[in-house]
């Protein structure tokens, strides 16, 4: 469902990030992508939710190519995909239950649609009871909780998480893997970039190694394998 | 896709929030468009009148044909068919020697002592034209018939007029067109401030698949407001100028050959363009900074 075929991806200031990706992520897989600080991890990331589009190449999800949509035309793709980060990127103002339905209201759902769905994700990652906090209020795992119930209550198909656990200490972070784990039980591919070694080592899934724009290896159930 | 009534609630509510978050700088930028709008509303104001003024008095530019002393009842008879004959002639009124010495003497109030003398005048025709343009054309021609002594008409000075006109419509666009530029510039400075400041909402729209128009439209609205609450102050100035400078001017004019504009339709009308001016001044000003920001 998601297939990457001789991806090249080269910055103006010369920068090879991808120098021929393949790779192909079957429905309801859950993928870490890891490698050193530099590697190309993040362009393989970014390009997927089409932040930044591919040199030469092509990739594909749910049979749009990414390397040729139109700009007018993103918006609709980001609709099938939840995207989580590093920092959160929840907005201060509003409260936890308004950060999740700030999805839904920008593409339009009605009100009824918006407060069902929003109860729901906020029940599935466990913070119903503080739905009417604010992000400063909550530790940083609970944030991240709030910013994952926000990136799955539109129902995508794929989930793109960018070093989610890289602000969290390790228990937390276990934490919202299990959040993680659930949501992949339910059939969402997640594909998750991570320095993460131990979530990698004991919860084990497909591992892709990026390193100098190319994958060096690609394992079901593989290890870190970098030193951390 | 269509958007939906409960979308628009919630882009007014944003822009409104908007413009009263930035307060100071909306203000700047409601005042520079004030200003630029007042200014605009002035010049409309004077150019338009001109404009009237020129038309009326255009429209009453007639031909003076002095007729020579020689010439008796029958050639003067003959004269006025020959005249009448030509082409893009409208009206044509014959005045005596004597009737022309005794406007003569209206004119200067009845001070000069011509009256006992001998009757220099001549008598003569006055002629108009049915197309104003077309004076000079006319004049010339009659100037070729027998029997006439000379033919006097505004010679130039309407040219003078429309040429002063054009120049004072050239300056005034060109130093509205600065403004105007001045006035977008400013607001679209005030957006971008908002811009910057709502940059992480926007990014996250941008992630969950909000549409450019959807991320558009507050921030076009909001410029759209600053515009509006930029024009309501030359609207009202213009319309209490007016209205005393037409009241005040208007009873020496009347009889006058020329007008002032009426009161309705031409203040609805000015008011209409200061409005509209404001308007567009918003919308231009929020689209340049929001551009940039929408590129995905």
């Amino acid at each position: 469902m998601i297939s990457m075929k001789n991806v090249y991806k080269k910055y103006p200031n010369g920068i090879v990030a991808a120098n021929g990706l393949n790779v192909e992520i079957m429905q309801g897989e859950f993928v870490y992508v890891v490698g050193p600080s530099g590697a190309g991890k993040s362009t393989f990331i970014k390009m997927m939710y089409r932040e930044e589009r591919p040199t030469s190449g092509d990739i594909f999800i749910n049979d749009i190519n990414l390397a040729t949509l139109k700009s007018k035309r993103v918006p609709y793709l980001r609709r099938q995909i939840g995207v989580v980060f590093q920092d959160f990127k929840l907005l201060p103002r509003l409260n936890v239950y308004e950060n999740v339905a700030f999805a839904l209201e920008v593409i339009e759902e009605s009100p009824k649609v918006i407060r069902k769905r929003v109860m729901d994700v906020l029940e599935l990652v466990g913070l119903k009871h503080k739905a009417r906090m604010f992000p400063t209020e909550l530790s940083g795992g609970e944030q991240q909780r709030v910013s994952i119930a926000r990136s799955i209550v539109n129902t995508p198909k794929v989930i793109i998480a960018d070093e989610p656990t890289g602000n969290l200490d390790p228990e937390t972070s276990w934490e919202i893997m299990k959040v993680f784990q659930e949501v992949n039980n339910r059939g969402t591919t997640i594909i998750m970039a991570t320095h993460n070694k131990e979530i990698v080592n004991t919860i084990k899934h497909r591992v892709i190694a990026v390193e100098g724009g190319l994958i060096v290896r690609d394992e079901a159930g593989g290890d870190y394998g970098y030193e951390s | 896709m269509a958007m939906k009534a409960r979308t628009l609630g919630r882009h007014f509510r944003e822009s409104f929030k908007s413009v009263g978050r930035n307060s100071w700088m909306s203000f700047a930028s409601a005042s520079a468009v004030t200003v630029t709008l007042l200014l605009v509303g002035v010049f409309v104001m004077i150019m338009m009148n001109l404009n009237k003024v020129a038309d009326d008095l255009e429209k009453d530019v007639e031909v003076k044909v002095l007729v020579e002393l020689t010439a008796d009842e029958k050639m003067i008879t003959k004269l006025e068919q020959d005249i009448k004959n030509v082409k893009g002639l409208e009206t044509i009124v014959y005045s005596t020697k004597e009737e022309e010495l005794e406007d003569l003497i209206k004119d200067f109030g009845g001070k000069m002592g011509l009256s006992d003398q001998n009757n220099p005048l001549r008598a003569a025709f006055y002629v108009k034209a049915s197309n104003p343009q077309e004076t000079e054309k006319l004049a010339k021609q009659i100037d070729q018939l027998p029997n006439t002594y000379s033919v006097e008409y505004g010679e130039g000075k309407i040219d003078k007029l429309f040429s002063f006109l054009n120049l004072a419509r050239n300056i005034g666009l060109g130093l509205i067109l600065a403004l105007l530029f001045t006035a977008m510039f400013l607001i679209s400075n005030t957006i971008r401030i908002t811009i910057v400041a709502r940059r992480r909402e926007i990014e996250i729209m941008k992630l969950v698949g909000a549409t450019s128009w959807f991320i558009r439209i507050p921030f076009v609205l909001e410029g759209i407001w600053i515009g509006i609450l930029g024009a309501i102050l030359p609207i009202v100035i213009v319309t209490v100028l007016y209205i005393n400078l037409y009241e005040l001017v208007q009873p020496y004019l009347v009889g006058e050959l020329f007008n002032l504009l009426p009161l309705t339709p031409f203040l609805f009308q000015v008011n209409a363009l200061i409005l509209l001016m404001g308007i567009f001044i918003g919308v231009w000003g929020s689209f340049m900074s929001v551009r940039k920001f929408l590129r995905v």
